[in-house]
This record gives structure tokens, C-alpha cells and sequence, in this order.
């Protein structure tokens, strides 16, 4: 048993007992219904902001983008122009497929060992769609969401409604999005615990973040499909919290409190954990920097005057030497 | 380097599957043949480096300072600080594992600390220890780990089992550069005077007599001089070269490696008929440096304050002389800090020019802020432009394939200028396999300052992916000749080809336009640069 893995197991079931008893047993509905959820959306904004801010406070000295294609150089020579861009529209569209299509993790490749000892680097999908899936699915759900906190409902969000259940399978008719997010989470979590070398890398911190994720959409899932939840009450709730006159309406079951929580508790854990590459994906510089070192000077705001070995002392080091053997001084002697 | 087990048993030995054990749990065991001597204190002292005694990583006592834990973790703060890479790196990696088995040290070893991530992980339990609030409340839960002695080992003994060829930045999607973060490991390791000597002495060398190896100006010229002679005794043409002339045009600058060893001495003779042709042919000027001998820089390995110290006599020269611009020979980790560094540690270089061929009038608008062009990129325009008379037939013993060098490609982009050379100069060409070249290409695993001789193991682990790509076309077209564009690869690839792929040779770009082309006023050449007989002359050579 690992270890890693059992650890944020248990503190998602924690959280689950806690917020389920809290609310079941102990009436604490105030609690995880509206102090907790304001606490952590505050925490979510200012933590986000503050970890930009402390990346942005420190300068990028040097322009050190990854080339990953030909450079501009001579006119003839076609430049690829996605992959080593030398103007900031060409570092934009680099960083757009990158945030947008997640380009690097496309390229990967999975080494092979073939027979006769040859090494063979073949394509490997199935991390970027998972990845894919996981992250468009959960975007998906989180703007679904924003029905409960908007009325009425904008339009794009009843598109965006009919397009997730575009199959209309099922009663009520099933999303997508939601079973796609608890598919892509289960997978990127068994290749966890199941591929030896990313179990090997993975951290508890690792492990925590993806079952919240799959605790909020089994919440989810039940609440919609199978325990049956008074979604009228719901949105009382939330609208409630949208327009900052929080109300506790009656009849509303312990697993919304939990799903609450389980979201609250993901929002918190947010600004102080890797989920933060959300952020920091704009901000590394080997991306987002042209590549045009040779043709425009970076400058590095700590740039520094240091001790060299000038010409002056060389020469004075080997001046007879460099005479013997012909070689131009300034100073004959 | 009599324990170096044979290239099949170190293959059939390969597993890449972690150990159970958590890697936190498993102590770094330092082992004969993948590491690199200690820095002599000597050579620490020339640019007063910190902390220069005598010590031996095998030994249980570093002899470290006493406060070390304390400088650690002061030098850990300033330099997240002052690198953006460096802190956003220590952030967001989501240990997906896309980089896991992009590492040549990874796929070469096995060992699972070289994974990239891992090898960044080691530095990160230590940053989440010190400077995170979750790593501080939960430790080990969060993946922290306080900084012991044990782990300033591991970290010693695996910044130096990377060689900075960001290969796994292609591949991760937050574009992480472990090169960066060895970078700053390696800063931090010296902060404590735990260098290696391979760089150490180079570095010390590079200060004092303008090189690495530490030529004198006088040696310099007489090296240069014999291959003058031997070029004289092929071709019938005296190639002599200048040297520290004033007013001259272009100054050159190569590393010394090129001036010193085989096979790159013949790289170096192709660049002095390529200017001999230039001069009589179209009056180009071109002068070397003794000062300037050096185009790499190993003080890159050491720290971006080492490496700006180096760094300076290329323009300092440059500036001296009063030429028009520079130009920069073949050289793998010299092209990153030009490309990358160089105009922004010691730039701008406004007493140069924007450089323009003077031959073909091309200008090198790519490089018009740092004024330094390559090599490669110069004699594709002169080719372009059909300025060169060439003689591929001269070639027609080889059969070529390329060495994209990890820096030139993911640090400067240069992919398709050094193939138009060599697709002008050598009849017979073929490309490794696509995953393996260009911006996937594989370090030669001697990268970085490795490429020394006690740590031989660890480089024919680190170079088996590229060979084993070189073993391929060697197997499939017959390849005879790997080409590359660096004067580390020039000095690595020969025993690691003799290791995994015996019958292959190693070239410079250059040196294959050297064979092909045509001096003016040349006698009939019956050899090639080094000797061998050329196509068709084979039979005169036997009576």
C-alpha cells in the first residue's frame, strides 16, 4: 500500500465525514453553506494573486526560450515560426497552443526498448488526451455551474447546457462533461498509482488534488442523477451567495454541503499548491520570449560589472613570448 | 577505465523500472566511473572561487564550512530572487512524467533520480522545506525534506550527471528547463567550493591564457602553423592565418578544442582554407585571437557570474582590434551563451557593426544586436550565393549523417543552415530518425563539462541514445561519418562511437568543406585533410 496515496485518500474522506456530520449531526449549515465557501473564494482570489505577484517580482535576467524549430536567420531558410517565433504575435499564438491545445505535451514520445537492442521513440497520446479531457471537461462544469449563480441564465450558459447534453440520453439528460471529468480523473490517477516510473515521482500533493476532484464530481453526479437534490433550494443558496445575502433555505441534503465543501476546500488549496501551473504557464520564460537574442539586447535589471582579465594584463603575462614568435603587441617592451 | 564494462553488458544491464523504495529513502551511492574528479584548489583560486581545498566525494568528510547549511539556504533565496525560471520552476511542476524518459542520462542509466523531474525534485523538497507554508507545516507529507549532507551529496552528484541539453524542456508543458535548474544547483554547489576539476581547470586556464587548454599565444600560433603545413603538403596553397591584427574585418573565434585535438584539428584546417579561399578570392580580412581563443566557456557550469568573466574578452577583443564584427566558430554550449547571454552580460556591443557578408552583401539581420554570426550560417549564404567552388565528389568516401548539437538546436534554433553545408559539400547524406534529430536531438552525454575521462562510464551512458541512432543509419545506409557543428561532440563522440557503434568517424561541418573546396592555384589533392585517399586515389596511393 502506498503510502502517498492512502495519506490523501483519507484526508478527502476526512473532509467528506467532516462536512457530511457537520451538516447532518450538527446543524452547522451556516458554516459550510456560506462562511466556509466566502473564506476560500477570498483565499482562492488573494492567494492567486499574491503568488503572481511574487513570480512577477522577480526579473527574468536572461531571454533563454526553448528553440524548438529552425531560427529566422537567412532569408532563404524558413523559419518555423510556431516553434522559435521572433516576434511577440508569433510567441502569442506559441503560448495560445500551448495554454489552448497543451502543444508540448502533444510531442511526447515513449521510449521503447525493440529487439536487437534498438531504442525506438514512438508517439504517446494518451497523457495529453487525458489531459485534455480532464481540463476542457472540468472548464466545461465549472461554466455550467455558473447557472446557479447567475439569473437569469445567460444564454451562452443554455448553448453551452445543450451542447453538454447534445446525446440526450438519459433522465434528466446526461452531461458529458461531467462523466468525461470523472473518466479523464480516474485515468490521470491510475497511471499514478499503476505506471511505475510516474508513481514513483508522484507526491502526496499529487494524489490529493485529483481525489478532490473525483470526490466533487461523484458529489456532483449523485446529486444530479441519483440521490435527487432540491435544485430549486440549491439555487436559493447560491444566488443567496452571489448577491452577498446568504440565506440557508430548508430541505437541502448533506451531500451539497459536501460537494460545497469538497470545492471550497479545492479553492484553498489552490494558490498554495501545483495547481498553480494554471497561472504560471504564462510566466515561464522559456516560452514566452521570443527568440530573437541574436537581433535585440535583453536586459537584465541586476547585471553587474565583474573582474576580467583584460587584454593589458595578458600581454603584460606573455609579451616576450608573443614577440619571439611574431605576434602583434601594443607596447614593444 | 578499465572498469568500464562492455557496451553489451552495460546494455543487457539496462532497466529502466524504479526501485520500490521511496527515492527519498534511498541514499546517493557515488560510483566509481560516473562522476568527475574534485576541483584543485589551485585552479578555484584564479578566480578566487569560494571554499578551494582538497576533498574527494567518495570520502564521508566534504570538509565543508561550517555554516554550509546556512549559505545553502541564503544562495537558494537570492537566486529565487533574481531568476523568474528559477522560482516559477520550483512552483508548478506537475510531475506529469512527459519528461521522465526524455533524458539521455534517464534512458542511458536507468537511475531514476535522472529523471528530469526527479532531478529537479531533488532541489524542490529542499525549497519546500524552506520556503513554502505547506512544506514547513507538513514536511515529508508535502514533499519536503530538510537539507543534510546526504542530499547536498545526491545534489552534487546528479547536477553533474546532467548536461544542461534541455531536452526535456521540449517536452514539458510548462516549458521547465532543467538546464535551468542545474544551472542554479550547480551556482549553489559552488557556493561551497564543490566544483569539478574538469571545469574548474578549464575555467582557471580560459582566465589566465585566453583558452581552456591553456595554450600560450606563442603555442597557439605554432599549432596553428603545422596545420598550415599540412594543408600546404595537400594542397600546394600556404593557408597562414592572422593573428591579432588590428583593423581587420572579422574576428574569429573557435574553441580551442578545434586547435588541440583530433578530430577537431581538421575542423580547424578546414576553417583556415575556407579563409585563405576568402581572402584571395574576394579580399576578405579575417583575424584570430590569442587573447580570444577561446569560443566555449566553461564558466557556464559554474555560474552566470563565471561565465560573464570568460564571457567579456570576446567583445573586449572584438572591441581592441576594431573590427567589424565577429565570427563564431562550431561550438555546442559557446553558441548558447552567444545566443542567449552574451549581448546582455556584456553587451550592447555598440563599437561593432551590424554585420553584413562583405562577400555576398547578405545581412545577418538575426544577428544584428549581438554581431556575431556562426560559422554555419556564413557559408550557407557564401554558398547560396555560389561564391564557393566546390568539389563534393572530393566527400564521396563518406556517408554523412548529422549531429544536431543540443545547444545550437534548443538554444539558438540553427537546424537547417549546417545541413545546406554539408547537402553542398558531401554526395551522401542521410537523417537519424526524425524523433532523434533536430529539436529532439540527443546530447552526445558529455555536455556540460563531462567530458572527462574518470567519469567515461557515465558519458557511454549518457551517449547511448544518440549512438544508438547513429548505429541505425550506420546499419541501414552504411553511414560512415557522423557530422556535428560542436567542438565537445568533436572530443566525446570518438569513443562513444568506438564504444557502441565501431566504424563510424567523427567530423566538423567545416572540415568537409575544407576537403571540397577548390583553392585557387591548388595542385591536385590525392588525400583529404586527414591523409586518407581520397575517392579514385586509392590505387596511385598503393604503388
Amino acid at each position: 500500500m502506498n503510502v502517498k496515496y492512502m495519506f490523501s485518500f483519507m484526508a478527502v474522506i476526512l473532509l467528506f465525514l467532516l462536512a457530511y456530520a457537520g451538516v447532518e449531526a450538527a446543524g452547522l449549515q451556516v458554516v459550510f453553506g456560506i462562511i466556509i465557501p466566502y473564506t476560500a473564494l477570498a483565499v482562492f482570489i488573494m492567494g492567486f494573486i499574491c503568488r503572481i505577484m511574487c513570480w512577477a517580482s522577480s526579473p527574468v535576467p536572461f531571454r533563454i526560450p526553448t528553440t524548438c524549430g529552425q531560427q529566422k536567420s537567412l532569408p532563404w531558410i524558413k523559419q518555423s515560426k510556431l516553434d522559435c517565433p521572433d516576434t511577440n504575435g508569433g510567441v502569442v499564438l506559441r503560448m495560445i497552443l500551448e495554454v489552448v491545445f497543451f502543444r508540448s505535451l502533444f510531442r511526447n514520445l515513449k521510449l521503447r526498448v525493440k529487439e536487437g537492442g534498438k531504442f525506438y521513440y514512438g508517439l504517446e497520446i494518451f497523457l495529453w488526451v487525458g489531459a485534455l479531457a480532464f481540463h476542457y471537461a472540468f472548464f466545461t462544469v465549472a461554466l455550467r455551474h455558473l447557472r446557479f449563480f447567475t439569473e437569469p441564465v445567460p444564454f451562452f450558459i443554455k448553448i453551452l447546457e445543450q451542447l453538454d447534453g447534445f446525446f440526450q440520453f438519459g433522465l434528466p439528460i446526461v452531461y458529458l462533461s461531467g462523466i468525461v471529468l470523472l473518466a479523464a480523473a480516474l485515468y490521470l490517477c491510475l497511471r499514478r498509482m499503476l505506471s511505475p516510473q510516474v508513481n514513483y515521482i508522484s507526491l502526496a500533493a499529487d494524489y490529493f488534488p485529483l481525489f478532490l476532484i473525483i470526490g466533487i464530481a461523484l458529489t456532483g453526479i449523485l446529486m444530479r442523477y441519483f440521490a435527487k437534490t432540491d435544485v430549486v433550494a440549491v439555487k436559493e443558496l447560491t444566488m443567496g451567495l452571489a448577491t452577498f445575502h446568504p440565506t440557508i433555505p430548508q430541505g437541502i441534503g448533506g451531500l451539497f454541503y459536501v460537494h460545497l465543501f469538497f470545492v471550497s476546500v479545492l479553492l484553498m488549496y489552490f494558490p498554495f499548491s501545483k495547481l498553480m501551473h494554471m497561472g504560471g504557464v504564462f510566466l515561464s520564460p522559456t516560452r514566452n520570449m521570443p527568440c530573437n537574442t541574436r537581433a535585440e539586447r535583453h536586459v537584465n535589471p541586476w547585471n553587474y560589472p565583474v573582474e576580467v582579465h583584460s587584454y593589458e594584463e595578458y600581454e603584460d603575462h606573455f609579451r616576450e613570448l608573443m614577440i619571439e614568435a611574431g605576434l602583434p603587441v601594443e607596447k614593444k617592451e | 577505465m578499465s572498469d568500464l564494462p562492455k557496451s553489451d553488458e552495460l546494455f543487457a544491464g539496462l532497466d529502466h523500472k524504479p526501485q520500490k523504495k521511496d527515492w527519498m529513502d534511498t541514499p546517493v551511492n557515488i560510483r566509481k566511473g560516473m562522476y568527475c574528479y574534485s576541483a584543485n584548489p589551485a585552479s578555484m583560486e584564479t578566480l578566487g572561487a569560494p571554499f578551494a581545498r582538497k576533498w574527494n566525494p567518495l570520502e564521508e568528510d566534504w570538509k565543508l564550512p561550517e555554516n554550509w547549511q546556512e549559505i545553502i539556504h541564503n544562495g537558494f533565496r537570492e537566486r529565487l530572487d533574481r531568476f523568474r525560471t528559477f522560482k516559477v520552476f520550483m512552483d508548478i511542476c506537475v510531475r506529469c512524467g512527459a519528461c521522465a524518459d526524455k533524458c539521455h542520462f534517464f534512458i542511458g542509466t536507468g537511475d531514476p533520480k535522472n529523471m528530469p523531474v526527479l532531478r529537479a525534485e531533488l532541489l524542490r523538497s529542499v525549497y519546500r522545506n524552506d520556503f513554502t507554508t505547506f512544506g514547513k507545516l507538513l514536511g515529508r507529507v508535502a514533499g519536503a525534506r530538510p537539507m543534510t549532507l546526504d542530499v547536498l551529496k545526491e545534489w552534487w552528484y546528479y547536477m553533474f550527471q546532467c548536461s544542461e541539453c534541455r531536452r526535456c524542456s521540449v517536452f514539458c508543458p510548462y516549458g521547465i528547463d532543467t538546464a535551468e535548474i542545474t544551472i542554479m544547483g550547480r551556482e549553489l554547489l559552488n557556493l561551497l567550493g564543490l566544483n569539478i576539476d574538469w571545469i574548474a581547470t578549464p575555467v582557471s586556464n580560459c582566465y589566465k591564457t585566453g583558452n581552456h587548454l591553456g595554450i600560450q599565444p606563442h603555442a597557439f600560433k605554432d599549432m596553428l602553423d603545422f596545420f598550415v603545413e599540412d594543408i600546404e603538403d595537400i594542397t600546394g596553397v600556404n593557408t597562414e592565418p592572422q593573428y591579432n591584427k588590428k583593423g581587420a574585418d572579422i574576428l574569429f573565434i573557435t574553441p580551442s578544442g578545434d586547435v588541440f585535438a583530433d578530430p577537431g584539428t581538421y575542423t580547424c584546417m578546414g576553417y583556415l582554407i575556407l579563409f585563405k579561399y576568402l581572402k584571395d578570392k574576394y579580399g576578405l580580412d579575417v583575424t584570430w585571437s590569442t587573447y580570444a581563443s577561446e569560443g566555449g566557456n566553461f564558466g557556464f557550469f559554474t555560474s552566470h557570474e563565471t561565465m560573464k568573466r570568460l564571457n567579456a574578452k570576446m567583445y573586449a577583443e572584438a572591441k581592441r582590434l576594431g573590427v567589424k564584427w565577429i565570427l563564431g566558430g562550431e561550438c555546442g554550449h559557446m553558441w548558447r551563451v552567444i545566443s542567449q547571454y552574451m549581448n546582455t552580460l556584456n553587451g550592447p556591443a555598440d563599437f561593432l557593426e551590424e554585420p553584413v557578408s562583405p562577400i555576398t552583401g547578405t545581412k545577418f539581420e538575426n544577428a544584428k544586436s549581438t554581431k556575431m554570426v556562426h560559422i554555419s550560417e556564413f557559408t550557407a549564404d557564401l554558398i547560396r550565393h555560389g561564391k564557393l567552388e566546390l568539389d563534393p565528389a572530393r566527400n564521396d568516401n563518406l556517408k554523412v549523417t548529422f549531429h544536431d548539437s543540443c545547444n545550437p538546436a534548443r538554444g539558438m534554433g540553427m537546424f537547417d543552415e549546417p545541413r545546406y553545408v554539408i547537402q553542398n559539400t558531401c554526395n551522401h547524406f542521410y537523417e537519424m530518425p526524425a524523433n532523434t534529430i533536430r529539436e529532439n536531438t540527443f546530447c552526445c552525454g558529455s555536455g556540460s563539462g563531462l567530458n572527462a575521462g574518470e567519469d567515461m562510464e557515465l558519458r557511454m551512458c549518457g551517449g547511448l541514445p544518440r549512438a544508438n541512432a547513429v548505429k541505425h543509419v550506420r546499419d541501414k545506409f552504411g553511414v560512415n561519418m557522423l557530422a556535428c557543428v560542436c567542438a565537445i561532440d568533436r572530443a566525446a563522440f570518438p569513443d562513444l562511437m568506438n564504444y557502441w557503434v565501431p566504424g563510424v568517424d567523427v567530423t566538423g561541418v567545416t572540415e568537409l568543406v575544407g576537403n571540397a573546396l577548390i583553392l585557387p592555384g591548388e595542385k591536385e589533392r590525392d588525400t583529404d585533410l586527414r591523409g586518407e585517399a581520397l575517392p579514385g586515389m586509392e590505387e596511385d596511393d598503393a604503388e
